[in-house]
């Protein structure tokens, strides 16, 4: 692994924690060049979040580990007593869930459709709605349950989505940019709800975030990307990098001097 | 079996319409095909393949004029592998390409009934396909309705283990992924099973409203339900009830069958609108 430049990359052996490794991760979409080069090592219990301007690749990079773009390189999960290597299951957050607002399905449906063989048009049994109500309320949402996917708020359906990520407990989880289309109040609870987790199942997490706020109080690690790895720490050491405050440009750096203001 | 089926339709139903044996034969056609268009038809209109699946007839129009020019006695079968084969090309090539998947659709729509045409009238002779076009639900023998009874299982049994994935493509992409699901084998499957029931069905429904019959159902069902079940259940009655209607009140009115279906769930198609605001 020597040809690993980036920092705090520990090399094959996960010492003694479990761990999922990104190596060589490049993604092409026609003759355009999305990422290349892309190496990220996570530990369990670790939430490490990704930031880069716009069109970094930030997204693409959660499909490309998702398996929903091809790619290059690989991605290798090591549990921790070394035993179970392979594909990390992997559960996920999007973006924004574009659908049909439409839809005639419920969020019963939904996890129904995930985690039950029986075919939903067919049957629903008590056990899997039980199993559906225990998750949703991990997250909060458990009046849900009966609800239309059309019919929920920004709010709600990210908790719901994140319920349905959880369950059953993934290795990893990413999330895309959870943020938008909540309010300030909704996203902290968001935040905390996911902070929470992480310690409890001890989670690998993966977030895509633009609130670099709520990353420096959240995060664990950052890592700053822009088409390839530019930078990866701790926040305090991504975020007080010259190479930061260049990508995000001047207007970043004086809101993020305000805001520490308003903290302090 | 058939003999069966005669018997109890004069005992049930002791009326003049239901008195003649290609009645008998069209009425349990009716009560076969309209549950499998509402069936597939939610996931067509969930999945947003409406016009995708018109494009499947036009296959399948193609399909049937090479069949009839390799001189096959019945064209169904030759049709059926076209319209497979022409199904998983769009797909794949929708899936490759980087054009928008309605002009790609657009493009091999009109490819396929330009060919259809073209080969058709070949020989000069094009009226005899005409009933392709229209269709004619009356004609049917015993012999087609058994091997609409064998689709007719054949696509129950793919449901079964189809529908779960199909759902979840169907509201997204990435979220199926995560859930492990490879999304472009679940699309296959499913463009196979509406392009085997398209073509199975179109001598009978006509090329020019086989699309409707499978949209209008599921269409109207999406209005007024707010579950998977639900939503199935009530595509499959509205068929149904529109393709026993629609039989009955072609038969009096002496007009094309397919075409009165249609029309019957059309008015449904207008009474969930209308109620739909009611339901929200």
């Amino acid at each position: 692994m020597g040809n690993d430049k980036e920092k705090g990359y520990q090399g094959f052996s996960c010492s003694g924690l479990c761990c999922t490794k990104i190596e060589n991760f490049g993604v092409t979409i026609g003759t355009t060049k999305i990422l290349e080069d892309v190496n990220i090592h996570i530990h369990c219990g670790e939430l490490t979040a990704i930031i880069g301007p716009n069109g970094a690749g930030k997204s693409t990079l959660l499909k490309a580990i998702l398996g929903d773009l091809k790619h290059t390189g690989q991605l290798r999960y090591l549990d921790a007593k070394g035993e179970r290597t392979g594909h990390p299951l992997i559960g996920y957050v999007p973006q924004h869930l574009s659908f049909d607002t439409n839809t005639p399905t419920s969020v019963l449906d939904l996890f129904n459709a995930c985690n039950t063989k029986a075919p939903t048009w067919l049957l629903s049994t008590k056990k899997s709605e039980d199993r559906a109500r225990r998750s949703l309320s991990i997250a909060n949402a458990e009046h849900l349950t009966k609800k239309r996917l059309g019919a929920l708020s920004g709010g709600e359906l990210q908790r719901v989505l994140l319920a349905l990520a959880l369950d059953p407990v993934p290795d990893l989880l990413l999330l895309d940019e959870p943020v938008s289309g909540i309010d300030q109040k909704g996203l902290e609870m968001f935040y905390s709800t996911v902070s929470e987790l992480r310690k409890k199942y001890d989670l690998s997490i993966i977030l895509v975030s633009h609130d670099l706020d709520l990353v420096e109080q959240y995060a664990d690690r950052v890592i700053l990307i822009n088409g390839t790895v530019v930078l990866s720490g701790t926040p305090e050491e991504v975020f007080n990098d010259e190479r930061t405050s260049q990508i995000f440009g001047i207007s970043w750096y004086n809101n993020r001097t305000k805001s520490e203001s308003e903290v302090r | 079996m058939l003999g069966a089926w005669y018997t109890l339709i004069d005992a049930v139903l002791p009326f003049q319409w239901a008195g003649h044996i290609f009645m008998k034969n069209a009425l349990l056609a009716v009560l076969l095909i309209t549950p499998l268009f509402g069936l597939i038809g939610t996931m067509v209109v969930s999945n947003k393949m409406a016009f995708f699946s018109d494009a499947l007839g036009h296959g399948s129009f193609t399909g049937i004029a090479i069949g009839t020019l390799l001189g096959l006695v019945n064209p169904t079968y030759a049709a059926i592998i076209f319209s497979v084969v022409f199904a998983l090309t769009i797909t794949t090539i929708k899936e490759k390409s980087r054009e928008s998947a309605d002009t790609i659709i657009g493009v091999f729509s009109s490819l396929g009934v330009a060919l259809g045409l073209v080969l058709m009238s070949l020989g000069g002779g094009f009226n005899k396909y005409s009933s392709y076009l229209i269709g004619d639900l009356l004609s049917i023998t015993p012999e087609q309705i058994l091997v609409l009874v064998l689709v007719f299982i054949a696509v129950i049994v793919c449901w079964l283990f189809i529908f779960n994935k199909l759902l979840l493509v169907g509201i997204n992409s990435s979220l199926a992924a995560s859930r492990g699901i490879k999304t472009l084998p679940v699309e296959m499957v499913f463009t196979c099973i509406v392009a085997v029931v398209v073509t199975i069905s179109i001598q009978w429904v006509g090329l020019l409203i086989i699309n409707a019959l499978l949209v209008l159902p599921a269409a109207s069902a999406r209005n007024i339900t707010g579950n998977v079940r639900r939503y199935t259940f009530t595509a499959i009655g509205i068929a149904m009830l529109s393709g026993l209607s629609g039989l009955i009140a072609s038969y009096y009115f002496n007009t094309a069958t397919g075409a009165t279906i249609v029309l019957v769930s059309g008015v449904f198609f207008f009474i969930s609108l209308a109620l739909k605001n009611k339901y929200n």
